[in-house]
């Protein structure tokens, strides 16, 4: 059987991640949304059937576009890009439709009955393999979910979509450029963080020292912030998901909110006295030992390999 | 009461929260043998974007003089959770408590939610949090907009309510964005929204007092085996991702030379350059 599949996300880079998996899923039978001519040129180039152009992007005019290519190419699955406004257009699209709908997917299948997906649930930690049945089924997908098709160069059609769209509800009256300085822990390439292990606040020099060093970013577990105030950003379900090249948890036990925090992590370091603390298997390289012996040895050793 | 520019009196504007308690996460255990979650027994809590929304309703009625009254679909654990927003400062709390709803999807608990707010009366604004940390689905906030066909603000991290209008500040990925919206309208909100207000012990005790309505399914005009008949997302497994980490525990005499070999693992990973 043969599914029928309609994919959008206005981040060109990621509708063509949702085109690879479309096309694995359909064969050629993939239909798309595109805002731009560029980007439905784009689609079209790498194996797309059939591409409607919404020239609008405002929220209701996206939703009325995708809605009328729902009822003309009647999908089975729909599949948004998990951007913030994919997100928030996804849930209504499905609400529109009574369709199911799962967010943030990182994995779909055709299953007995529907589309099983893969996403993440209580806070990171944990997956939750779901299925979504009836037609069509709505789906987020998470960018590099997926792989983009090879370029085939085979030409599908390009229509122009003139689906009325109300006058907007929300006056948009400014758009502010962020400041990168919001960016932060997130993009942080090494990043040393504190725990529970600090017995004072004044003990965090002993981190302060080792970020210089390593010319990393601190950050902290969910107590040393939340209930100490001793730094601001934490690290952690609840707080900052990182992704650093390297991370070291310094005094953290490990908990299953911190581990969900540190998981794209390329290499993580933990150093904690108790043997027993669950951050020396979420590590790849652990010390049993007490932060107060280990960071400054650390440091000194780091700052002797630096001359 | 407020007067509108024609002069009629009218009835004071109320702001809808929608509500929900979840397992505390900081109680959930990973069964190691089978590598799933242990939420049985976990402590509920009001999901934090939610009270955070509460938060935001309540600042907007210290402005505006308007009535904050909760939403929410649970069961017995909900009618205590629902009294810690009463503390913080909701008016009243509708609570859908019906056995035969256990399990709804985010779509069907949506139709129950709609229809609360329809029977509950007219709202000029309903606030939720963006995301609710168990399911972590960020649907119900834009499909109960849909249904009742009224726009959406997402992403709130800033909401007031000024000189007779609603403003906000969206935080998507590369820009704010600064909008006015007319009532009625849904506004979900991030983290950075606020902080929210801990309750007095003297508004704890009040909390008790004051209006909870519950209500079933029947009550709010909804056929328990129909919304049973149309949840079309079911969640199969829930897993904790295996860990595939080195797990090279470095055990040394003295702590220089643990330290030694630590920075020599890590230059040979090549993680410190640069």
């Amino acid at each position: 059987m043969n599914v029928k599949t309609l994919i959008y996300s206005e981040n060109t880079e990621l509708s063509l991640q949702l085109l690879g998996k479309a096309i694995q899923l359909s064969g050629a039978g993939v239909s798309a949304v595109a805002v731009t001519h560029d980007q439905a040129d784009t689609l079209v180039g790498s194996g797309a059937a059939k591409v409607y152009l919404v020239k609008d992007r405002s929220l209701d005019a996206l939703r009325a576009g995708i809605l009328d290519v729902v009822a003309r190419e009647s999908p089975d699955l729909v599949m948004v890009g998990s951007t913030k406004r994919g997100r928030e257009l996804a849930p209504r699209v499905a609400a529109a439709l009574n369709a199911g709908y799962s967010g943030d997917c990182f994995d779909a299948q055709q299953g007995e009955g529907g589309f099983a997906v893969k996403r993440l649930a209580y806070g990171g930690s944990s997956i939750a393999s779901t299925i979504i049945r009836g037609k069509p089924a709505v789906i987020s997908v998470s960018p590099r979910s997926f792989q983009k098709p090879e370029a085939q160069g085979k030409q599908g059609e390009i229509i122009e979509l003139n689906t009325s769209t109300p006058a907007p509800r929300v006056k948009v009256l400014e758009t502010r450029p962020k400041k990168t300085s919001d960016a932060g822990l997130e993009s942080a390439k090494i990043i040393v963080s504190a725990g529970r292990g600090f017995k004072k606040r004044e003990d965090l020099k002993l981190l302060e020292e080792l970020a210089s060093e390593l010319g990393a970013k601190m950050g902290c577990s969910r107590p040393v912030s939340a209930d100490l105030g001793w730094m601001d950003q934490w690290v952690g379900i609840s707080g900052k998901k990182v992704a650093p090249r390297l991370y070291v948890a310094c005094g953290i036990s490990g908990t299953i909110q911190h581990a969900a925090g540190i998981r794209d992590s390329q290499i993580i370091v933990g150093v904690n006295s108790d043997e027993a603390a669950g951050i020396h298997e979420l590590s790849d390289y652990s010390i049993v030992g007490d932060i107060y012996a280990v960071l400054p040895a650390l440091t000194r050793a780091l700052r002797e390999r630096a001359k | 009461m407020g007067e509108t520019a024609e002069g009629w009196l009218i009835q004071v504007t109320r702001i809808v929260v929608l509500v929900k308690d979840i397992p505390d996460l900081n109680d959930i255990r990973i069964d190691p043998s089978t590598r799933s979650p242990i939420v049985e027994g976990a402590k509920r809590r009001l999901n934090d974007l939610d009270k955070r929304a509460l938060e935001a309703a309540i600042r907007m009625k210290e402005a505006g003089g308007m009535e904050v009254v909760t939403v929410s679909l649970g069961d017995e654990r909900t009618r205590i959770c629902v009294l810690e927003a009463l503390a913080m400062g909701a008016d009243a709390a509708y609570v859908i408590i019906d056995p035969a709803l256990k399990g709804l999807d985010a779509g069907a608990t949506s139709r129950v939610l709609e229809a609360t707010i329809r029977k509950a009366g007219a709202f000029d604004v309903i606030v939720s949090g963006e995301l609710s940390l168990d399911g972590m689905g960020s649907q119900v906030g834009p499909r109960v907009a849909e249904l009742l066909g009224i726009p959406q603000v997402t992403y709130a991290k800033e909401l007031k309510y000024e000189a007779g209008k609603y403003r906000a500040v969206r935080d998507l990925e590369d820009v704010d964005e600064v909008v006015e919206a007319e009532p009625p309208f849904l506004v979900t909100v991030v983290r950075e929204i606020n902080e929210p207000r801990i309750p007095s012990l003297m508004n704890i005790m009040k909390a008790k007092r004051k209006p909870t309505t519950e209500w079933n399914a029947e009550a709010i005009g909804l056929k328990a085996d129909e919304l049973r008949a149309s949840i079309r997302v079911e969640v199969y497994d829930v897993k904790a991702p295996e860990v595939k980490r080195k797990r090279v525990m470095i055990k040394a005499e003295k702590v220089e030379d643990a330290v030694a070999k630590l920075v020599s693992a890590l230059d040979a990973e090549g993680v410190l350059e640069g």
